[in-house]
């Protein structure tokens, strides 16, 4: 990976330039001057570094609302900067980065640490504030104040809040200030000590059993609650038909409301567990075939927006370990594109622009971001991919700190090359 | 005569020739139990290590008996005299062990999969000898060991298997080998001891415990662990005893002599009366001894033993 500072012009020259705003896809190139556009489509310009993009797909850099940068306190697995370096290999400028930090970013004060942190980032990074005082699910957060501060939205991601009484008031309060609340959608009874899709699986590996109902009831209980506050709210990392069949059904009546997917549970199954592997131990966790095809499915006909990989490092002691003691969770931004790209267009044939649709403009029309990213003099985002290329996930494409991946010796399909944001270039 | 797999992990998927393998093999070692000198010298100078990483009484015993009447040496580990309790983890725990160089570990371990893991990190033969609620093979051979001498065949049997199915790796491993065998299998428990999917696996589900001991040649009445009782998975022993317990009174209803197993250790006055247990029906000891023949078998055939002349 190397990044250096765009020089005055870049034309990227002679791709094929994929627009998700407008749903077009043609040939062309990209000007860019001064890090800002200056032309799309046939460009002619003198005194410009061009960069060959034939056989190569141009668009809009991609935007991820579910990462785990762990700063403060856990640094040792990855940082705002070592993230960044992830995102910009994975070809994602712009992330949201969740507040189970130790401490939590819980008060505006933590909120401007992170937004002055990530103002110095190669990525655009937007914190993403606690919904209750130190997660614990019982007192509200200054919300006003982080949201000043710079957060662009609120949850207690890792942990769910449990109380509905209190669920209820974040969203009242969440929503008077226009920004979506996320819920890690589990309702901690029904887990259990499940460490794996409640299933034939687990009870052939003996292992404690996740059912799909602790999710879905949760889902179900957070979009009933939206409706009755009239508040924005996001559903991440869903996994269970269950949960699309309840977003698809609230999505008729009710228009704030988004969802999220991760790779790897349009990915995996939990048939993949059968060796105890620790990297697909996850919450929530790698769900059945049914599932996965209902995600993929739910996709596919809009019931779920957006892609978000969840990328959540962990150190080799915390996955080394058995089962029961390995740390939920894996990382994502550098094996995403590949992963969605060899499961939903190349196995189900589903079109390129919906699943760019899911990494790009979706995800920051959920978050009120900038989306004519391919309007003039716009500061520009963008991401340029080989669609073609069948490429093996190894340890060498890893920018993390951690290299906790089930996707290590996947062969993937779709691979980034460029990635360009706040005026520097990053070529892979 | 060999078996296909280099470790012995679990029962699923176990092949049924190795299995009868493994059976045919311990009725020889039976008789070497029986002679006044129980000691053949077939693992001589073969070094296993039985790592325990869970209290255990019987299946330690078992095998270190096992053991020393192949002539192998033998160490003892286990957790609680280790440096597991200051903070080594579990890869260097068991790194150490195997470079001090031994040919097989059997280890018991509370959590699913540690054996597997276990095979990632050393050269050794693998034994598992329980891992958390996932299999305990050896348990399920020599219960399979015992039915065959009872009745001498397995195929066709009808096995009822009795009491808390949810955190019994002795009951995973029984339904895995006694498919595989050719038997039938019905589970019988409270339905909050009953994993929900355990139906995939071709077992019958039967809350009615007299139904099931009407259907059955033989029952493996489970342990009942006290300390599920409060946690809402069953509410009290009267409770259990009346709906599940295994008494004379409810086995004098029916006319067929079913067959009493259990592997131990027993609670007597809740899922077994002490008059069932030590009844004629009951095979509980001829199991205890069939579980030290079963595990020479295995141990022979995994650590290519040399058969005695």
């Amino acid at each position: 990976m190397k990044i250096k500072k765009l020089v005055k012009k870049t034309l990227f020259k002679g791709g094929t330039i994929l627009d998700p705003v407008n749903e077009k896809s043609f040939k062309g190139d990209v000007l860019i001057e001064n890090g800002k556009i200056a032309g799309v489509g046939k460009v002619s310009a003198k005194n410009v570094d061009v960069i060959d993009c034939t056989g190569l797909t141009i668009t809009h850099g991609f935007c991820d609302l579910h990462v785990h940068f762990r700063e403060p306190g856990r640094e040792d697995k990855e940082t705002l900067q070592s993230g960044s370096k992830a995102a910009l290999a994975g070809g994602f400028t712009r992330v949201c980065v969740m507040p189970n930090t130790d401490p939590p970013i819980d008060s505006p004060e933590s909120v401007r640490f992170i937004a002055e942190k990530g103002a110095e980032c190669p990525i655009h990074i937007h914190p993403i504030g606690a919904a209750t005082k130190g997660q614990k699910g019982k007192e509200l957060t200054e919300m006003g104040g982080m949201a000043a501060e710079g957060a662009v939205a609120f949850s207690d991601d890792g942990l769910p809040v449990m109380d509905g009484g209190v669920m209820r008031r974040v969203l009242e309060y969440g929503g008077m200030l226009e920004k979506p609340v996320i819920n890690h959608a589990e309702d901690v009874c029904l887990r259990s000590d499940g460490v794996m899709n409640e299933g034939k699986m687990s009870t052939k590996l003996g292992l404690p059993g996740n059912p799909v109902e602790a999710e879905g009831i949760m889902v179900h209980r957070d979009l009933e609650l939206a409706k009755l506050t009239g508040a924005k709210i996001h559903v991440p990392h869903m996994s269970t038909k269950q949960s699309v069949d309840h977003v698809a059904e609230m999505k008729k009546h009710y228009d704030n409301v988004s969802a999220e997917v991760a790779p790897h549970h349009l990915f995996f199954t939990d048939k993949d567990l059968y060796t105890f592997d620790t990297q697909l131990k996850v919450a929530p966790p790698i769900r059945s075939k049914t599932d996965k095809k209902a995600l993929i499915e739910g996709l596919k006909n809009g019931t779920i927006d957006c892609i978000a990989t969840d990328h959540a490092p962990h150190t080799i002691e915390e996955k080394e370990t058995t089962f029961d003691l390995a740390a939920f969770g894996m990382i994502g931004l550098e094996s995403c594109l590949g992963a969605v790209m060899k499961v939903l267009v190349q196995e189900k044939g589903i079109d390129l622009m919906t699943v760019i649709k899911a990494l790009t403009v979706n995800p920051r029309e959920v978050m009120g971001f900038n989306t004519s990213l391919c309007a003039d003099k716009t500061p520009a985002e963008i991401t340029v991919f080989d669609a073609g290329e069948t490429w093996e996930f190894t340890k060498n494409n890893i920018y993390s700190k951690s290299s906790n991946s089930p996707f290590l010796g996947e062969s993937l399909v779709g691979k980034v090359k460029y990635t360009v944001v706040k005026g520097f270039l990053t070529s892979l | 005569m060999s078996l296909k797999n280099r470790h012995l992990l679990g029962l699923e998927g176990y092949p049924a020739e190795d299995i009868q393998t493994i059976i045919d093999t311990a009725f020889t070692f039976r008789e070497v139990l029986d002679r006044p000198i129980k000691k053949v010298p077939s693992l001589q100078g073969q070094t296993i290590v039985n790592l325990f990483f869970e209290n255990s009484t019987r299946t330690r015993i078992s095998f270190e008996l096992a053991q020393k009447r192949l002539s192998a040496d033998t160490v003892n580990f286990s957790a609680s005299t280790s440096s597991l309790k200051k903070g080594e983890s579990f890869k260097d725990t068991v790194q150490n062990i195997e470079a001090m160089k031994i040919d097989a570990c059997v280890m018991r371990h509370p959590t699913p999969g540690a054996p597997l893991r276990l095979t990632e990190y050393v050269d050794a033969v693998v034994i598992n000898a329980g891992d958390g609620t996932h299999e305990h093979p050896t348990q399920a051979i020599l219960d399979m060991t015992s039915l065959q001498e009872k009745f001498g065949h397995i195929k066709g049997l009808k096995v009822g298997i009795i009491g808390d199915i949810s955190h019994s790796r002795v009951a995973l491993s029984n339904i895995h080998g006694l498919i595989t065998m050719g038997a039938k299998v019905t589970l019988c428990g409270p339905a909050t001891l009953i994993p929900p999917h355990i139906t995939d696996l071709g077992v019958k589900v039967n809350h009615n415990i007299d139904e099931v001991i009407a259907w059955a040649d033989a029952l493996n009445v489970l342990r009942i662990q006290m300390e599920r009782m409060g946690v809402s998975l069953f509410p009290s022993v009267r409770e259990y005893r009346s709906l599940f317990g295994i008494t004379t009174e409810r086995l004098a209803k029916h006319k067929k002599e079913v067959v009493i197993m259990h592997p131990g250790p027993m609670n007597r006055g809740v899922e077994i009366e002490s008059a069932v247990a030590d009844g004629d029906q009951a095979i509980i000891l001829d199991q205890v001894l069939n579980g030290v023949a079963s595990r020479m078998a295995i141990l022979f055939l995994l650590l290519g033993g040399k058969a005695e002349s």
